[in-house]
């Protein structure tokens, strides 16, 4: 068909009027979230067909308001401009129409066709509001369509009130219904001179004129680019002018005759139309509340509803991976079958590779249902409200070091005491308004406890404070939130001191029960963002630290003193099958498939789940390879096979054992251990060695290899068989390293920098490479000054390590107590200056 | 700052949980000023202090088909008549 009419719809709305989830009720599953070239504001867009075609539909950021002054509303207003948009859905909360009519006269006043969706029917309904939907439609000269987001309702209607003003003529001016005063011969000759100048006449010209007598810095520039300089200028000062001469004149500002205009314009076109106030009975949304903010009652509310977080997406999460994992332990088994089979002591470096990656890829999967869960949870808090209410009651302490009440959701999903992914604590950040509170915020969150952390405090506490682990459990898991607090206060005194503050003004939204596939859908989508974002990155990190590990590789004198001993083993395990009868199996040709098989064999027996899957591997196992069974599995009386067994069992261990120092002496030379050597001079005041340094260097590129990293440097022999805690404390104590050692560790893991996946995200929500380095820099100084200082005075004094641990816990605890009831508030923030009018309230 | 002597003002700041007040006029200028009259803050109308947070700051108000938060910071900068 060659008739098909492809259109373009933009949702507009104010925050809170259910314009995402009626986005969501038009489009359907198929939408894409990009960001706004140059800001990192979330360009969500989707599209549908009817029978007509296709239909764009890109869902605009709420905005209460489209003037300049917020970055949302200049990129909501910059769309309507730009794109032209063949229809604009604006989507009003029907309880609250008086409010959310402002918004779309100034919609109208862009002269774009407009179709507006009466959200939130059943709201307003329950609150006793009737609508006169047909003699709105009537005054405002728009089609008005009644929906309920929430439940579906209002699709079709709407989709055919979409075609309908599409079919009926683009771009047709709606009436307009706002008069202002005594401004209008003002806006009337503003508009005539910029009708007359033919480079403008893409843009409505009265908004144009509005805009301009309002001193509306973006319609200057709009004018800017299409003028040169000495006709803008013209304009400009003609709608300065005309500005000034009102003011005087009027006592007004122009700006809030606007306003009050409007609000006039939105009294008379609701008479009559809207009728029955909400009454004097207390909605259910209040009556929630006396409980729910109750002084006394919402500090209880708010700790139950982190601790049931933690609760079911930390340790429920986390016992759920043991069901999950198997699966990805099994797509691991799958690729390594694919991938080249191992050497005898050096595998092929598509296998190493190989698997580094599938390895790296597993750790970040082995999240996903944690991911899945935290992210429903916080969708469910979000959509029913409750998280507005906790702004509101944290803000006041937040706000005394440098951050925002709606910092709370990115230092949750950061995980406040123990357990979230700094990853998407700082993409949460997005919603707070107050930029230099966002920027102290983003900065901090990588402060808190990430998951990945978790196992080499494990680690440590298993080497270090067998008899005080809990307590030191409890230190780690609330320094953390002193720590970001201090640092927060320290960034917003010093480096963000410049930056734009804003105020905290904001709607407590009516609570809503949250749908089902609207959680689901939120939570799906971040996960994704998440996977995709952070997956790339550590996958392409991985290699770079495989790299940084392999090369430049073992000397070649030493890799053949290797090859040399392998062949003694080989030699030995030749010896012993000598005369057996499974000798002719013993060939040189076959010895390496045969370790391999042998290795594969071991490992699917520990993985075999019972009796039956046990009894499956030897099945499979035996038709796979029928001569090499017997030797991996002695059939019962068979003399020869056992003691072929047990040779094969000498010659893997042995091997095993050459690899393992191969693999140490890989490290040991590898650029990673050359930097790591080179920093001890100056780790060394923190008492760390170079093992520990790699170890913390690799964790870099993402926590989880920190402990995999010691894993290796601290090695052990095959029938030693010791945990990796006897082995690294029984290694390091051995050097003399103590308690002490330990606090010095956990103190500098605790404000290390953020992974690398968090820094990218840092980049991407600063857009600035700078604070991504700040990000990566000024945590690493931190915290080596922090451990260095207290791993020297605890050694000059002879302190033990769990004592200063509560040394540093309290001072820490007491700078806060004080800085949080004396540092007062900070009155040089960045405030609007406030220019008090004299009496009669007018500006000069 | 000067201070507008006419009378003793009072801002949204000086009421208590309960009470019932109309806005007179705004002190504070640009994006703050904005933001309040999107959110319904205009002069002339009629609000409710419902309560402040647990910690004394910010504070809720009603307004007639919605509640908003503020800081006290920003409540300050709202002057108020008493309704009768």
């Amino acid at each position: 068909m060659n008739d098909r009419n492809d259109i373009l719809v933009a949702l507009a709305g104010q925050q809170n009027a259910g314009k995402s989830t009626l986005f969501n009720v038009l489009t359907g599953a198929r939408q894409h979230v990009a960001n706004y070239p140059g800001v990192t504001v979330d360009k969500k867009y989707g599209q549908y067909s009817d029978a007509e075609g296709m239909v764009r539909t890109v869902d605009l950021p709420g905005t209460y308001s489209l003037t300049s002054f917020s970055l949302e509303e200049r990129v909501a207003r910059e769309f309507l401009l730009q794109e032209r948009p063949d229809v604009t859905v604006n989507v009003v909360d029907a309880s609250n129409l008086r409010r959310s009519l402002h918004l779309t006269l100034q919609i109208l006043e862009m002269e774009l066709p407009v179709v507006l969706a009466l959200n939130m029917m059943d709201v307003a309904e329950g609150r006793g509001l009737r609508i006169d939907q047909e003699a709105l439609a009537e005054r405002l000269g728009l089609p008005v369509v009644r929906t309920v987001g929430r439940k579906g309702e209002g699709r079709e209607p709407l989709r055919a009130a979409i075609r309908a003003l599409d079919r009926s003529g683009s771009g047709r001016p709606a009436r307009l219904p706002v008069d202002y005063g005594p401004l209008e011969p003002d806006l009337q000759a503003l508009t005539g001179a910029i009708t007359a100048v033919p480079e403008l006449a893409g843009l409505p010209s009265r908004w144009l004129a509005l805009k301009l007598l309002d001193d509306d810095g973006q319609a200057a520039r709009l004018v800017a680019e299409r003028l040169d300089a000495a006709h803008t200028e013209l304009l400009l000062q003609e709608a300065a002018q005309r500005r000034a001469t009102f003011e005087r004149e009027h006592g007004l500002d122009v700006g809030d005759h606007l306003v009050r205009c409007r609000e006039r314009a939105v009294g008379r076109l609701l008479d009559g139309v809207l009728v029955g106030r909400e009454g004097n009975r207390p909605t259910l949304t209040e009556r929630i509340d006396r409980v729910i903010l109750n002084r006394a009652a919402a500090p209880v509310f708010l700790v139950l509803t982190v601790f049931l977080i933690y609760q079911i997406a930390i340790v429920w999460g986390y016992e759920l991976t043991t069901y999950t994992w198997p699966f990805l332990a099994k797509a691991r088994e799958l690729i390594a079958g694919v991938l080249p089979a191992a050497g005898f002591l050096v595998d092929p470096y598509t296998r190493d590779i190989g698997l580094w990656l599938v390895d790296s890829a597993n750790t970040l999967l082995n999240y996903v249902p944690i991911f899945l869960i935290l992210f429903a949870l916080i969708a469910m808090l979000e959509d029913s409200g409750y998280m507005a209410r906790i702004a509101f009651i944290l803000d006041k302490v937040l706000h005394r070091f440098g951050l925002h009440g709606q910092s709370t959701l990115p230092l949750i999903l950061g995980g406040v005491f123990a357990g979230g992914c700094a990853v998407p604590g700082v993409m949460a950040t997005k919603g707070i308004p107050d930029h230099r509170a966002r920027m102290a915020t983003i900065l901090t969150v990588p402060f808190m406890n990430c998951l990945a952390k978790v196992p080499l405090y494990t680690l440590l506490l298993g080497i270090f404070f067998v008899e005080d682990k809990s307590l030191m459990m409890f230190y780690i898991s609330t320094m953390t939130i002193i720590f970001a607090l201090l640092v927060s206060k320290l960034l917003t005194k010093t480096v963000l001191r410049g930056h734009e503050t804003s105020p905290f003004v904001m709607e407590l939204p009516t609570y809503h029960l949250p749908t089902v596939s609207g959680v689901l859908r939120r939570a799906f989508e971040r996960t994704w963002v998440y996977i995709k974002k952070v997956g790339t990155i550590v996958i392409a990190v991985a290699v770079v630290v495989f790299t940084l590990l392999q090369f430049p590789g073992i000397p070649q004198e030493r890799m053949a003193d290797f090859e040399r001993r392998g062949a003694e083993a080989v030699v030995a395990f030749e010896q012993a099958m000598a005369g057996n009868a499974y000798a002719r199996i013993a060939t040189p040709a076959n010895i390496t498939p045969l370790i391999n098989y042998f290795n594969d064999y071991k490992r699917a027996k520990l993985n075999a789940a019972g009796a039956s899957g046990s009894q499956a591997v030897d099945a499979h196992f035996e038709q796979r390879h029928p001569e090499f069974f017997p030797l991996v599995s002695p059939p019962k009386g068979d003399k020869d096979a056992r003691q072929a067994s047990r040779a094969l069992r000498h010659l893997d261990s042995a091997r095993k054992t050459l690899r393992r120092e191969m693999k140490e002496e890989r490290i040991t030379n590898s650029l990673l251990g050359m930097i790591g050597r080179g920093l001890e001079p100056v780790t060394q005041f923190a008492g760390f060695d170079w093992k520990i340094n790699v170890a913390l260097l690799s964790s870099f590129a993402a926590r989880e290899s920190s402990v995999a990293t010691l894993g290796v440097l601290f090695q052990q022999d095959e029938d030693q068989n010791a945990s990796l805690e006897a082995r690294m404390g029984a290694e390091t104590k051995a050097a003399g390293a103590t308690s002490l050692l330990g606090t010095a560790i956990i103190l500098f893991f605790a404000l290390y920098p953020p992974c690398l996946a968090t820094t990218v995200m840092v980049k991407v929500q600063t857009d600035s490479y700078k604070w991504m380095a700040f990000s990566i820099v000024f945590p690493t100084l931190l915290g080596l000054g922090v451990a260095s200082a207290v791993y020297s005075i605890g050694l000059a004094t002879g302190t033990s390590g769990i004592e200063m641990m509560t040394w540093t816990y309290f001072s820490a605890l007491t700078l806060l107590l004080i800085l949080g009831l004396f540092g007062g508030r900070d009155r040089r923030a960045r405030q609007p200056v406030f220019e008090v009018p004299t009496a009669g309230g007018l500006r000069a | 700052m000067p201070k507008s002597s006419d009378r003793p003002t009072r801002t949204l700041n000086d009421i208590r949980p309960g009470h019932r007040a109309r806005i007179r006029r705004h002190l504070g200028r640009g994006a703050v000023r904005q933001r309040l009259m999107d959110l319904g803050l205009m002069p002339d109308v009629e609000i409710v202090l419902v309560r402040s947070a647990p910690l004394g700051d910010p504070i809720e108000i009603k307004l007639e088909a919605a509640n908003v938060t503020l800081r006290r910071r920003e409540a300050a900068t709202i002057e108020i008549c008493d309704d009768e």
